[in-house]
């Protein structure tokens, strides 16, 4: 029953450090390194790369990532669970199984294969069958947007990653699994938990949120007293110490800077919360009113307490359609009068644009150094007006390309034919953006079919 | 006395869609029932008065010494729509530690 199960966190979102897995497999002890690559916009940027070229549609970085720390992986027996498969987990571990070979690791290693996420082809079946997929913010039936639809996948659980483990898999490679996922699994795969041993269930899963998020559970972007937080540069990622019982302690590698500490897990806590007594996943619904955190010595904080509910018989959709367009473009004033100076540009580019009669969803404008982060109530602080610079930031949206492409142009003329002192427009004219937005929806668990395969090196 | 809650609490925020949430989190726990006293949901709601366009909704967590804010409607649409700089609302954090509440010596 002393059993303890190390599970270190590599990546806390698709353009992480790159040194954190490396560092993670080689500063010590560990069992599994668990990688979440996913953001909710994700999935569409990937969807696009596979519509141009249909051995893509994964997180690219991850295979030469693999490559530098597979020897370590097989000489210490270290698992992998990644969420790095994105649309494509199929072409993603051949790629893998293809590095491996190139190291000489034929017949030692096995990769696992999670799909049956992705909903793409399957939407207008679902859409028939009844299943409206209306918008959890906004309650709009998803047709009203289906020709737009650019990916859909469904947020699978713990449990096909479970499999994949057990049935031999060293790296299993995911499409859309829940971050929190990628941690339960092999914890129930250690400890051979039951799917309704719920506070289990909720343990494993507020485990995985603590570390999804990499090193903001140690130190990163950490706000009490962060002037003190040791030695960012050499941060050490954080790792769960995990038992049987569902307790669990959070900790780092030796000699590597960061703090783990009660308050700076608390932030990582609360981070992205919605209701505190239902954070729900496929595998549980877990309070995390009931978590009791404990400084067990410098760098080591104990979770223990955390309760679960079942599991819901839904499962969340992020669903991604293309909504229009936008850009956004900036200039530097300086002093004097920094802040009026900004604010006349803006007037004048405005009257310009409604000249123009250009018809836009949304106009923002910012001062950079005066409200951009906390908008008015900023503003009512004494030293505004005499800020050294302020850059003016103005934003445009539209379903239409046409006026934003125009919007462009007309921050450039400013320069010569607007308020004095201004600069900072090296960059030249801003880049209009197609934008991909998000539509979170649920659907019935039932008709969402996980699958593993497996694929031998 | 008066005092912003800088003083006696840190926070840390982040997205749902057009959500942001806050969690407020005392500096010891013996500040924790004046964060549930004085800052209220309507509080937060005045507080962040002009920057969102929907209701706040508060959740208590004792064990943390914590308060959840959802400020709705906060991020111009959210995600990858939002004009905003901080269109994934990481800075609410700090500015809800702007307000000021009444702490006896």
């Amino acid at each position: 029953m002393t059993k303890v199960v190390r599970i270190a966190a590599g990546q806390g979102f698709w353009g992480d450090w790159l040194e954190a897995p490396y560092r993670q497999v080689t500063g010590g002890p560990i069992d599994y390194l668990m990688m979440d690559y996913l953001a909710e916009v994700t999935m569409s940027i990937m969807q696009k790369q596979k519509s141009r070229d249909p051995s893509l549609g994964y997180a690219k970085d991850f295979i030469p990532l693999m490559q530098r720390i597979l020897p370590v992986l097989a000489q210490r027996k270290i698992k992998v669970t990644a969420n790095a498969g994105g649309v494509n987990p199929t072409a993603c571990a051949a790629a893998v199984a293809e590095a491996a070979r190139g190291l000489g690791l034929q017949g030692k290693l096995k990769i696992g294969i999670v799909t049956g996420d992705n909903l793409l082809d399957r939407l207008d079946g679902l859409l028939a069958l009844g299943h409206a997929l209306a918008n959890l913010d906004t309650g709009r039936p998803l047709r009203d947007v289906r020709d737009r639809v650019l990916s859909a996948n469904a947020y699978l659980g713990a449990w096909p990653i479970v499999d994949a483990l057990r049935q031999g898999a060293d790296i299993v490679i995911t499409g859309r699994v829940t971050d929190t996922g990628l941690t339960l699994a092999p914890l129930i795969q250690s400890f051979d938990w039951r799917p309704d041993a719920w506070d289990r269930m909720a343990a494993g899963t507020v485990a995985g949120h603590i570390i999804e998020c990499g090193a903001q559970a140690s130190g990163g972007n950490r706000l009490l007293d962060w002037q003190r937080v040791p030695d960012l540069a050499n941060v050490g990622y954080p790792i769960v110490e995990a038992h049987a019982d569902g307790s669990f302690e959070i900790v780092k590698h030796p000699k590597t800077g960061g703090r783990i500490d009660v308050p700076g897990v608390t932030e990582q806590l609360v981070y992205e919360m919605g209701d505190p007594a239902a954070y729900i996943t496929p595998d549980c619904v877990a309070d995390f009113t009931t978590i009791q955190l404990s400084q067990v010595r410098k760098d080591r904080v104990r979770v223990s307490g955390v309760r679960g509910k079942p599991a819901t018989d839904k499962l969340k959709v992020s669903i991604a359609y293309s909504y229009g367009y936008k850009a956004v473009g900036t200039l530097v004033y300086s002093w004097p009068d920094a802040l009026a100076k900004a604010e006349a540009a803006d007037r004048i580019l405005r009257q310009r644009l409604k000249d123009l009669k250009l018809s836009f969803e949304a106009i923002h404008t910012e001062f950079v150094g005066v409200d951009a982060t906390h908008g008015p109530l900023a503003r009512k602080a004494r030293q505004a007006h005499d800020v050294p610079e302020v850059q003016l930031r103005i934003g445009v949206r539209a379903r239409e390309q046409a006026p934003v492409d125009r919007f462009t142009r007309e921050i450039a003329p400013l320069i010569l034919n607007g308020p004095p002192s201004v600069t900072g427009f090296a960059g030249g004219r801003p880049k209009p953006e197609e934008i991909v937005a998000y539509w979170p929806a649920l659907i019935d668990k039932q008709v969402v079919k996980p699958m593993v395969e497996m694929l031998a090196v | 006395m008066k005092k912003q809650l800088l003083a006696i609490a840190h926070a840390r925020s982040g997205d749902k869609g057009d959500t942001a949430n806050v969690g407020l989190i005392a500096k010891h726990p013996k500040y924790y029932p004046l964060l549930v006293k004085q800052v209220t949901a309507a509080r937060v709601a005045r507080h962040f008065k002009g920057m969102i366009t929907g209701t706040v909704e508060r959740f208590e967590l004792p064990n943390l010494h914590a308060l959840n804010f959802l400020l709705h409607g906060a991020l111009d649409g959210g995600g990858t729509i939002s004009l905003k700089t901080d269109a994934q609302g990481k800075v609410f954090s700090t500015a809800l530690l702007r307000m000021v509440i009444e702490v006896s010596r």
